[in-house]
């Protein structure tokens, strides 16, 4: 376990650097970076001076080293648009991300789990039909359309929902839903799945004949082995949640790192674009690990695979 | 991009639901909100272009004059009285009962250390061309001051009255441009009590406001602005109860709301005018725009009436000059271009372009708009790829010369004199994508001199010129379509500044 724990924490810090150096490289390449700190305003010595105040002149690879190790300690540098420091910016915003992604991923979870249950315990029934439809529209909807149909719904036909912000938790349900949704069908299906599969094994054969009652046969002895695919599945949604929130964030006006991301990057504010690619793919690598790490935690066969 | 497509989506959406009647919160807890689509960068004045800047200046800090929003005449504000010593100096008799929020008195030192610190190039205020034609400031005593110019300049009191607000010396002085946009505070009839970057300002009633203000004694308790980006959003909350009031209300939707028990709706013309500018002198690179035939191909591919009615609503006017008509120099009478894609064609073909060409297309209002424009322009043979960026990073790209076409507008700091809109475009600015030397010297002896007919007669040939070269297409003048709860006693103005501070509850 000790081994296996070393490899996949090297090759995710690996994955780290890495897209920390391509998304260096491809926002240093997409425009003047000392012209954007110099402002409209300056001359030509003016750029030439913030140019060197700043270090761009120097390689790039120079550059990435001091981005780099400024990046471990915190310091991303300030926001050109809003002129703060960016972390302060992210820290800020970071909750409601989390926030909605938390929310988004336990939505998925309650929803499609049963379902997936229910469909595997009654295969091509209508159960299962119902099950796969809605999995099919969860992922075939445009998330945007599916937030704004929300909206209508519950915020503005029954009033039972705010319809923009974060004020309260209530602010937070149809951006869970509709994000949630979109996510939902990969969980169902590997519940499904899962289920139909461990369903047919021996061990359910041998639990079923000893004369243990269903529930205890489906979610003592079934759905605990069903569910590991999930639970691997869950930390990668969750990071897909957290970067793809962009959109909900937007129709929402929700002021989490999705939408200052996608803000940023219209506003060409480089600093506060690096910092966000760099924070959510950490994350997304973090989970990723712990995700693999408990998997073969639960099941010693993935150590040795 | 999504969110775009979804405005359109959504919008028709909210149209079939709209009815229900929106509950009336804000009137209960004597608290207005409002929503804005664009974020200000910074809450400084002087630190932020956007429309949205002048909006919170006007709430934040006083003036040393005031110009009637209605009639356009000059009334005292903090200046008590004023005077054109020569050509080159204004002097202004202060008021001596006026305290900024921080309980700091107000007097000449405030104004003398805010001219000179806005007026100095080195302090990189952004908007140069409202400050650059100030020399300095001087105090004659604690209540009178002078401002002398660098040369003759006939609107000076056009932009004292407009984006020039007077900051407390010792607080701007300690705290920057960067502190008073985190915690503003001015003279004005609304102090900021939070600023969240990007999210949301909050304003409370200065209850202390100075007795014979021009925008006399505030009337609303508090001010909740908040950035929603998307229309449809603020559509949604406006008809659910959770916004008082919001503006650039899609023309489509204007009508549906109207329908809407307990919400009104106001339109009203501004002097903001759109314009598609393109890169004559080649700033950014060798282009088929450096030939003038391409240029007035594309006048001719515009359906600007069509543009006009669809987008702006009846409102609205087609512009025959870079400017706005009531506007002085706005000359009326130069080379106009009807909408006719045969010509354009044509004229493409005489230059050496008959299979069209590709160029990119900057834009920052809403995407509709700029897929109308490319649709005419593609109806000729131009490819015209839109990068849809927001205004500021735009501005920037505009400054930098690296934008061959833009589609923008600009509202002249609602100043009526049209030394607000033309040298900042072709007065040899870092916006100048023209480069006419002759047309830069018109436009600069227009500023520096108060003969009216010479004026007149530098701008005729000015805008002349501008119009037979076209270096710019001026598109049309904006109707803002405004829709707020019944319960607010709203009123729109031409110069498109809402004065939250002049409305009331009914």
């Amino acid at each position: 376990m000790l081994a296996f724990t070393l490899k996949r924490t090297l090759v995710a810090l690996l994955v780290a650097v890495t897209v920390s150096v391509i998304s260096f490289s491809l926002l240093r390449l997409s425009g003047d970076l000392a012209q954007s700190l110099a402002g409209p305003s300056a001359t030509a010595a003016d750029v030439i001076a913030v140019r060197k105040a700043y270090g761009l002149d120097q390689p790039i690879a120079v550059q990435y080293i001091d981005w780099a190790r400024k990046a471990v300690r915190g310091d991303f540098g300030d926001s050109f648009f809003f002129k703060e420091p960016v972390w302060s910016m992210i820290a800020t915003r970071l909750p409601v991300t989390m926030t909605l992604g938390v929310c988004a991923l336990i939505f998925a979870l309650v929803i499609a789990i049963p379902l997936g249950v229910l469909a595997a315990l009654r295969p091509n029934s209508w159960v299962d039909r119902l099950a796969l439809t809605l999995s099919v529209f969860g992922q075939a909807l445009p998330s945007f359309w599916f937030a704004l149909m929300l909206m209508i719904l519950f915020g503005l036909k029954l009033r039972w929902l705010p319809i923009s912000g974060t004020g309260t938790w209530q602010h937070y349900v149809m951006p869970a839903i509709a994000l949630g949704y979109y996510g939902m069908p990969a969980f169902m299906r590997l519940t499904r799945a899962g289920m139909m599969e461990v369903l047919a094994s021996d061990y359910i054969r041998t639990a079923r004949a000893k004369g243990l009652r269903t529930p205890t046969v489906l979610f003592k002895h079934a759905l605990r082995n069903a569910i590991i695919p999930v639970v691997a599945v869950a930390a990668v949604q969750f990071g897909f949640f957290l970067g793809g929130s962009i959109v909900i964030e937007s129709v929402f006006a929700l002021h989490g790192v999705g939408y200052l991301g996608l803000e940023s990057i219209s506003r060409a504010d480089f600093p506060v674009v690096q910092a966000i690619v760099l924070i959510l793919a950490s994350i997304y690598v973090v989970l990723t690990l712990l995700a693999d790490l408990l998997n073969a935690f639960l099941d010693p066969r993935i150590r040795v695979a | 991009m999504i969110p775009r497509i979804g405005i359109i989506t959504g919008t028709a959406a909210l149209a079939a639901i709209i009815g229900a009647p929106p509950a009336d919160a804000g009137k209960k807890d004597d608290t207005l909100n409002i929503a804005w689509d664009q974020p200000v960068d910074n809450v400084d004045a002087y630190f932020n272009t956007n429309r949205e800047g002048i909006l919170i200046a006007r709430l934040v800090w006083d003036n040393l004059i005031e110009r009637d929003p209605d009639s356009f005449e000059y009334k005292p504000s903090l200046a008590t009285a004023w005077r054109w010593v020569d050509d080159l100096t204004l002097e202004f008799e202060l008021r001596k009962d006026v305290k900024f929020q921080d309980g700091q008195p107000f007097d000449a030192d405030d104004v003398v250390y805010t001219v000179n610190f806005v007026s100095d190039p080195g302090n990189k205020v952004l908007n140069q061309s409202n400050v650059n034609w100030i020399k300095n400031a001087e105090k004659l005593d604690p209540y009178k001051v002078r401002i002398n110019l660098k040369a003759p300049f006939p609107a000076a009191l056009e932009f004292i009255s407009g984006p020039l607000p007077i900051y407390p010396h010792k607080y701007y002085a300690a705290a920057g441009p960067q502190g008073m946009g985190r915690q503003p505070v001015g003279s004005g009839p609304y102090k900021v009590i939070s600023v969240e970057p990007g999210k949301q300002i909050v304003f409370e009633k200065n209850p202390v406001y100075w007795e014979g203000s021009p925008r006399g004694k505030p009337k609303i308790g508090k001010i909740v602005q908040r950035t929603i980006p998307e229309k449809t959003t603020q559509i949604a909350e406006i008809l659910s109860g959770g916004l008082d009031w919001m503006w650039y209300v899609p023309t489509d939707q204007v009508d549906k709301i109207k329908t809407v028990p307990g919400l009104t709706t106001a339109a009203g013309e501004t002097m903001r005018i759109g314009y598609l500018y393109m890169d004559a002198a080649g700033r950014s690179g060798k282009s088929p725009l450096q030939d003038v035939r391409v240029r007035r191909a594309i006048a001719h591919a515009v359906n600007r009436p069509e543009f006009t009615k669809t987008f702006f609503g009846s409102e609205a006017s087609v512009l025959k000059a870079p400017c706005f008509p009531t506007q002085f120099g706005c000359y009326q009478d130069g080379p106009q271009y009807s909408f006719d894609p045969a010509k354009a064609k044509q004229l493409l073909s005489e230059a050496g372009f008959a299979g069209g060409f590709e160029t990119e297309l900057y834009a920052f209002r809403p995407r509709q708009w700029d897929d109308a424009l490319a649709g005419y322009l593609r109806a000729v043979g131009i490819k015209a790829n839109i990068q849809f960026l927001q205004y500021p990073a735009m501005r920037d790209k505009n400054q930098a010369g690296t934008t061959p076409l833009s589609f923008a507008d600009w509202g002249s700091y609602s100043v009526n004199d049209v030394s607000a809109m033309l040298p900042n475009f072709f007065g040899g600015t870092a916006d100048d994508f023209a480069q006419d030397k002759e047309v830069q010297d018109w436009l600069k002896d227009a500023g520096s001199v108060t003969d009216k007919a010479r004026r007149a007669d530098d701008y005729k040939k000015a805008i002349t010129k501008l119009m037979d070269q076209m270096h710019m297409l001026p598109l049309n003048s904006y109707s803002i379509y405004y829709a707020y709860t019944d319960a607010l006693d709203f009123k729109p103005y031409r110069d498109e500044i809402p004065r939250y501070y002049l409305y009331g509850w009914k």
